[in-house]
């Protein structure tokens, strides 16, 4: 079986020049050709730019200036908010409330992966819990802090259904310091599970059933084909995810902001850049704090694919 | 919410570089001031009033003031637009001229701002004989803006809760306040006192008795030449001991961090918690979630900050939103014209149990029982306002924001880290030295 379970997108640029037609077609007709897929491209493009590379140029200027986010004046600063930035380790602490991410984001890939080869077998009820695992997904933010709220409160869901398992500690969730940040990386784990559960399972069933078959002929056992058939068959999109939970945990920002607004030692990165820009009027602070953040997760994710390399797939 | 925020900041600062451009070329240009007409039917056009109060709007209540208004102007049509966000959303659309014909003016706006963005309504000294409040809005011999209403300082609580602890004056220290909050723990089942930590917002409260707790009117200005506002015996530091001490006696909730705002109005309505720090405005919305709730709203009182001087309260009453005109505004007149009538003649802050703006205003009932009680009301000088927030702003300590009131609960419950209240206030002295140095130089 030589298919390859990624397959590569034919690129359109390529299509539509193989199907234009011979230098003998009028020049107008080739200039068409040409310009189609541009003419495709133009309206993704601009939007592209006007909604991206627009803003992200926007804030490198801004993070030169001392710009206070709603007056006139826009005086010069050079790099005196980078100088401030990198001199003041207090600015730099709050990476540090990063890692209770990252931790929850490890655990979340290993349940995600767990779930996603369980139900990729054909499990009773499959779908319902597919459905179960995706929806925390769909709901908004604002909900959830909502419901998390109630479920930590002293007395509330979490302690109550501890207290039907015996367990009863008097835990002030969000009020412990040293539990709260567990608390709310567990509660952007539950929010994100379904995501990265999604992510593998489709990667796990673009894995072509022949190749189970052959191995159920060879007495491979369950254990056997995950680890040599699952494993490496969806290695590119775990190590996606790995990107994608390396820069969230960096980046950290909705569940904490909803939930506690970064009091009680909670703040990320994220929340102290909003702060700075808006309720302190540093809006050149904050845009370079908003530029190292960037590259932060840039170079962490050059690291990531230094040490785990991109490699084609090939189950054969 | 990363999205969401990148993408507001985007916009912000897209629209931003779009509009530095005509806001410089205009800069004065489009000025010019905004006069009241002298013939009320002479006036004509449609105005855009941006207001954060979305409930007003939502029933009805608004519109029923501009139906009047119009008995005066007939030729005016008032348009409302309520704005949910209305801090964050107005000071971005600043950057645009689409800011309606009358505004609330944001509180992010430094006041030396203000000729950028808004039409000068007359001089201190004439809008003060009508005004109270007129200083906050002045800059460089022009006011720029009239506050809708005003609130005075003090504490909303439960007079059945309290009644029951066997308390019947108000307490005249802090540590009278302390010890009539353990009597309520001990002999009554309510918190004695909710911070309402979780929402933020409320603790801000507590930057408002600044003044109110020495009876100084110089007390913020006095913050912008002060190295060391919170050294022992300073106002700010007793202000903030109080609330550190009725943390670490565990008079508060149990769990700061899980309390949410809408429980918070009916348990003081009903008597679960005995007081709340809030000033005036809140007395009418807990009469509310009191009678909602089924209790009396009878049963919610106001009393002044635990501290007397010559023996008397004092307690500051400070402007709400202040009005504006929209420098770019086409209709400037008409718009004048609404801020007027609106402050003047609408009888909105007897309507909302508010403190008058305009000086003869009649005092609602909830308050006249304050002036009877002997409670002085005093103004904050806003002399050196723009350097008190230049500073604030620049030693990120943020007075007049949650964070810095919500370390002091953190610390008082233990949850602060080290250093305790003391390595705080030195803390906040530091970076309040570093950045008046910073700003002076």
């Amino acid at each position: 079986m030589p298919e390859p379970t990624t397959a590569t997108p034919t690129d359109p640029t390529t299509a539509t020049t193989a199907a234009a037609p011979p230098a003998a077609a009028p020049l107008r007709t080739r200039l068409l050709a040409r310009a189609t897929p541009w003419l495709f491209l133009a309206v993704p493009l601009a939007f592209l730019v006007t909604f991206t590379y627009t803003p992200v140029f926007n804030m490198l200027y801004y993070s030169l200036t001392s710009w206070d986010g709603f007056g006139p004046d826009q005086e010069f600063v050079g790099r005196a908010n980078y100088t401030e930035l990198f001199t003041r380790p207090d600015l730099f602490q709050v990476f540090f409330v990063s890692l209770f991410y990252l931790a929850s984001g490890a655990v979340q890939m290993l349940l995600a992966l767990y779930f996603a080869t369980v139900l990729s077998f054909h499990v009773r009820f499959r779908n319902f819990f597919k459905g179960v695992l995706f929806f925390p997904y769909l709901i908004n933010g604002v909900a959830i802090g909502f419901v998390f709220l109630y479920f930590f409160q002293p007395g509330g869901t979490l302690d109550s259904v501890l207290g039907l398992f015996g367990a009863r500690g008097d835990h002030l969730w969000l009020g412990d310091p040293h539990l709260v940040n567990w608390s709310l990386a567990s509660v952007s784990l539950w929010r994100y599970l379904g995501l990265n559960f999604v992510l593998f399972l489709g990667a796990i069933q673009s894995i072509p059933g022949e190749v189970y078959e052959a191995a159920d002929l060879d007495g491979a056992n369950r254990w056997h084909q995950v680890r040599h058939i699952v494993l490496p068959g969806i290695r590119p999109v775990v190590s996606l995810s790995a990107v994608l939970v390396v820069s969230g945990s960096l980046s950290a920002f909705e569940i904490p902001y909803l939930m506690t607004g970064g009091a009680n030692g909670s703040t990320t990165f994220v929340i102290q850049t909003v702060k700075l820009a808006f309720q302190f009027n540093k809006v050149g602070l904050a845009s370079a704090a908003a530029v190292v953040l960037l590259a932060v997760v840039l170079l962490t994710t050059w690291i990531q694919r230094r040490l785990v390399p991109d490699e084609g797939v090939d189950l054969v | 919410m990363e999205q969401r925020s990148a993408a507001l900041l985007a916009v912000a600062l897209m629209s931003i570089t779009a509009v530095s451009g005509c806001s410089g070329a205009s800069g004065g240009g489009t000025g010019g001031a905004a006069v009241a007409p002298s013939d009320p039917a002479s006036v004509s056009g449609t105005i855009t009033v941006l207001t954060h109060k979305t409930d007003l709007a939502g029933d009805g209540t608004l519109d029923r003031y501009a139906a009047e208004f119009n008995k005066v102007y007939p030729n005016v049509h008032v348009k409302f637009e309520a704005i949910v966000n209305y801090e964050g959303d107005v000071k971005i659309r600043l950057n645009s001229t689409d800011y309606g014909d009358v505004l609330m003016i944001p509180a992010a706006v430094p006041v030396a701002d203000y000729p950028k963005f808004f039409a000068p309504l007359g001089t201190p000294e004439e809008l003060d004989r009508k005004y109270r409040f007129v200083d906050g809005g002045a800059y460089d011999g022009q006011v720029y803006g009239v506050a809708t209403n005003g609130n005075a300082t003090g504490l909303v609580y439960n007079k059945a809760v309290w009644k029951q602890a066997g308390i019947t004056g108000w307490p005249t220290t802090p540590d009278e306040f302390l010890t009539d909050l353990r009597a309520i723990k001990e002999r009554t089942s309510a918190t004695p006192l909710s911070t309402v930590y979780h929402e933020g917002w409320p603790m801000t409260a507590w930057q408002s008795y600044l003044g109110g707790a020495s009876c100084d009117e110089a007390a913020n200005d006095a913050l912008a030449t002060d190295p060391a506002p919170w050294a022992a015996g300073k106002e700010l530091n007793r202000i903030d001991t109080l609330l550190y001490d009725a943390v670490h006696q565990q008079l508060v909730e149990k769990d700061p961090t899980t309390t949410a705002w809408e429980g918070s109005k009916n348990q003081l309505g009903t008597g679960k918690v005995g007081t709340l720090a809030l000033a005036s405005w809140a007395i009418s919305q807990m009469k509310d979630a009191a009678r909602t709730a089924g209790a009396d709203p009878a049963d919610i009182g106001f009393m002044p900050f635990p501290a007397q001087r010559d023996g008397h309260f004092c307690s500051v009453v400070s402007p709400d939103y202040r009005e504006a005109v929209n420098v770019h505004s086409k209709h400037k007149e008409a718009a004048r014209a609404w801020v007027d009538w609106f402050v003047d003649k609408s009888g909105y802050a007897q309507d909302e149990a508010l403190l008058p703006t305009l000086k003869s205003g009649a005092m609602p009932a909830e308050l006249q029982a304050y002036q009877d009680a002997g409670v002085r009301f005093i103004q904050l000088s806003q002399a050196k306002n723009a350097e008190v927030s230049t500073i604030d702003n620049q030693s990120e300590i943020g007075l007049n924001k949650p964070d810095y009131r919500q370390h002091i609960v953190d610390l008082a419950r233990g949850a602060g880290g080290g250093g305790g209240l003391e390595g705080y206030f030195a803390d906040l002295n530091r970076k309040w030295a570093a950045a008046l140095k910073r700003a002076g130089s």
